[in-house]
């Protein structure tokens, strides 16, 4: 897949942030990662990985420090008239509905906002009813009045999308669209966006720290750890059959885990300004702990695992062993 | 033996908004050693249930029926008893640590506290113990000099456990204890949660709208809806064999990965739970459930024994559900 086909794409990114003491924080540390248009990939990992950061990068709303971000081929342009056209295209959509929602305005308010914002007079209120009705809010007309509080959790989510999809974008990131949602609303939201996918070939960029949702809609997914993708590939093969080492311990400990030894790792996610030189991840790796690792330790301990580009493979893995391993 | 034992508990909250009934009758039994997992989503009644067994409702909760610990009826005890009952006989793990814990106390001190109120032992002995606490909670002792906000959300879940532990409570009650960890620290707080009620015998009682995470950790699942239990069993077989049609949308909201029939087939319900103040007349989950028959508008099912096809590791199990009930199945056919 060449940099032009995918709708947004990205290439060695990088957000550093400045921290007091001289200190620097590498929330994103070189992150290779494209969207193809009526394609949904989900970027998973823990807090603190700097999936959100990466996120807001995309969107434009974080400054990268280095590496590039292309939408349809061209670089982004950071000036608010061109970020202005920018997000006409590539909508964000945030995680708590309550939240995103001010309780004062009707739902055709917050859909018709960002219409307003982009100064789109024409046809506003049939517009919004689109919106709408491609959300799933059916018959429309019927929400134009309704306040957030008179609206269930789903319903909610559902205007929030509206308000994206108002624009017609051609992507969606979406910010843990579900975790503040009730276990038997979720699959509402899930198959709205798998549905917008399928009939309208919306892609989607979905943030998330878990993989059900992964296996429910996504195409691809990215593993991120400390900063950098691990593992990244079709979700059959990456969640099924997991290669990264870390990737592996997320899904062993899964209920009813393909992985049958479940792989608790401990301590926790080092701090994004003390990054672990060679691989990231050896401090806590259960391979080199148990010494399976131990033929390319050497490499783990002394070289960082490459950058992964996905136009290289459809399945690929930033590890030594794993890349020994294949080897043979 | 039982532990602990609800018989036709009801909690009403009375507000602005009229009686708002949370628990509607609500029979349950935990023996010493048993894990006992309770499902159900926002406003079902779990933390009712949970806040219920230590009196820790507010006063505008009417409460009625029994709730027996270690056969005491704890809704008739006097403050002194009920006072040395909580911490000791059990205690509760909220979830967000952040806001359970004194963010200006040292984490030692807090972990101390219980120790010092129920166990008339010494400053230095309580502060000695309280470090012991931390680490079998797998947290360094020097962790006690912390304050809250200088840990993690998974280390001030630990510290929340160690809390629990403090006085050797016989029964433990989770409350989404682990639902706004991560996945890695969920595991290991899992774990240590699950060693622990192996290596002391207590009885565990784990509140989540997780039933997959149930299923993995508990013996026996209950499911609420409405402020009632719909369904119980067995809990990896209220999960993979669901005899109610709400656990079964509940179960397919969280797919288990690999499971080729939930790939791209996301499950769940329309709708949002009923309003306790307007709940329908006859079984609440009929205005969302998709085998719903005529009786179920008129007529509110009872928990009932019902038909499993035989399995032998699932002897009783009973469903409030008319069509279970019959023995007919309660997912739609796609």
């Amino acid at each position: 897949m060449s940099l032009n086909d995918s709708v947004l794409s990205a290439r060695d990114l990088r957000v550093e942030f400045g921290l007091p003491g001289g200190r620097v924080a590498r929330a994103v540390d070189g992150v290779d990662l494209d969207v193809a248009p009526g394609e949904i990939v989900a970027l998973a990992g823990e807090s603190g990985c700097g999936k959100t950061t990466l996120a807001r990068a995309l969107l434009g709303l974080e400054r990268a420090t280095g590496g590039a971000i292309a939408f349809g081929g061209a670089p982004l342009r950071y000036s608010t008239r061109a970020l202005k056209a920018y997000r006409r295209r590539v909508q964000l959509v945030l995680q708590d509905p309550s939240g995103a929602l001010n309780p004062r305005h009707t739902v055709y308010d917050a859909v018709a906002e960002g219409l307003r914002i982009h100064g789109i007079t024409d046809d506003e209120p049939g517009r919004v009813a689109e919106a709408l009705s491609r959300a799933g809010l059916r018959p429309p007309e019927q929400f134009f009045l309704a306040y957030p509080h008179e609206l269930s959790g789903g319903q909610r989510q559902r205007v929030v999308i509206a308000g994206a999809l108002v624009l017609q974008p051609s992507l969606l990131v979406a910010d843990e669209p579900v975790a503040s949602l009730d276990a038997s609303v979720r699959g509402e939201i899930l198959s709205l966006l798998l549905r917008l996918k399928e009939e309208q070939g919306l892609g989607a960029l979905v943030i998330t720290h878990d993989l059900g949702l992964a296996w429910s809609i996504a195409d691809r997914i990215a593993i991120m750890y400390l900063g950098r993708i691990v593992e990244q590939g079709p979700v059959e093969q990456v969640l099924t059959a997991p290669r990264h080492p870390y990737t592996r311990a997320l899904v062993s400990v899964l209920p009813d885990s393909p992985v049958p030894e479940p792989v608790v790792l401990a301590g926790e996610l080092p701090d994004a300004s003390d990054i672990p030189g060679g691989c990231r991840f050896r401090p806590r790796c259960q391979e080199v702990a148990s010494g399976a690792a131990a033929p390319v330790l050497h490499q783990c301990e002394g070289e960082d695992p490459e950058i992964l580009g996905p136009e290289s493979k459809p399945h690929v893995v930033a590890c030594h062993l794993d890349r020994a391993r294949m080897a043979v | 033996m039982t532990l602990l034992e609800f018989r036709d508990l009801h909690v009403t909250y009375t507000g602005s908004r009229g009686r708002l009934p949370a628990v509607r009758g609500v029979d349950l039994t935990v023996d010493a050693g048993e894990t006992l997992g309770i499902a159900g989503e926002s406003g079902c009644g779990k933390s009712t249930l949970a806040m219920a067994v230590l009196r820790l409702l507010p006063k505008s909760a009417e409460v009625s029926g029994r709730i027996l610990l270690d056969g005491e009826d704890l809704l008739a005890m006097g403050w002194g008893r009920l006072r040395a009952v909580r911490w000791t006989g059990a205690s509760i793990v909220f979830q967000g640590a952040m806001h359970s814990l004194n963010a200006v106390q040292r984490i030692g001190r807090q972990v101390a506290e219980p120790l010092l109120v129920h166990e008339r032992t010494t400053p230095a002995k309580a502060a000695r113990r309280a470090e012991e606490l931390l680490e079998r909670v797998g947290l360094p002792p020097s962790r006690a000099r912390s304050y809250p906000h200088e840990l993690s959300g998974g280390q001030r879940q630990r510290v929340m456990i160690a809390m629990a532990l403090a006085c050797d409570p016989g029964l433990i009650i989770a409350d989404e204890a682990t639902t706004a960890l991560d996945v890695m620290v969920q595991a290991q707080v899992l774990q240590l949660i699950s060693g622990l009620v192996a290596e002391k015998g207590v009885g565990l009682v784990m509140i989540s709208h997780d039933l997959s995470v149930l299923s993995a950790v508990c013996d026996r699942a209950a499911v609420m809806y409405a402020g009632r239990i719909v369904e119980q069993g067995p809990a990896r077989e209220v999960f993979a064999n669901a005899r109610h049609p709400y656990s079964a949308a509940l179960g397919a909201a969280f797919p288990a990965i690999g499971d080729l029939a939930a790939r791209k087939r996301p499950g769940g319900l329309a709708g949002d739970p009923p309003d306790p103040s307007r709940l329908p007349r006859g079984c609440a989950f009929a205005p969302r459930c998709a085998v719903a028959v005529e009786r179920c508008v008129d007529e509110s099912p009872e928990l009932l024994p019902v038909p499993t096809g035989g399995s032998a590791a699932d002897p009783v199990r009973t469903s409030a559900c008319f069509v279970a009930q019959e023995g007919e199945p309660v997912v739609a056919q796609r």
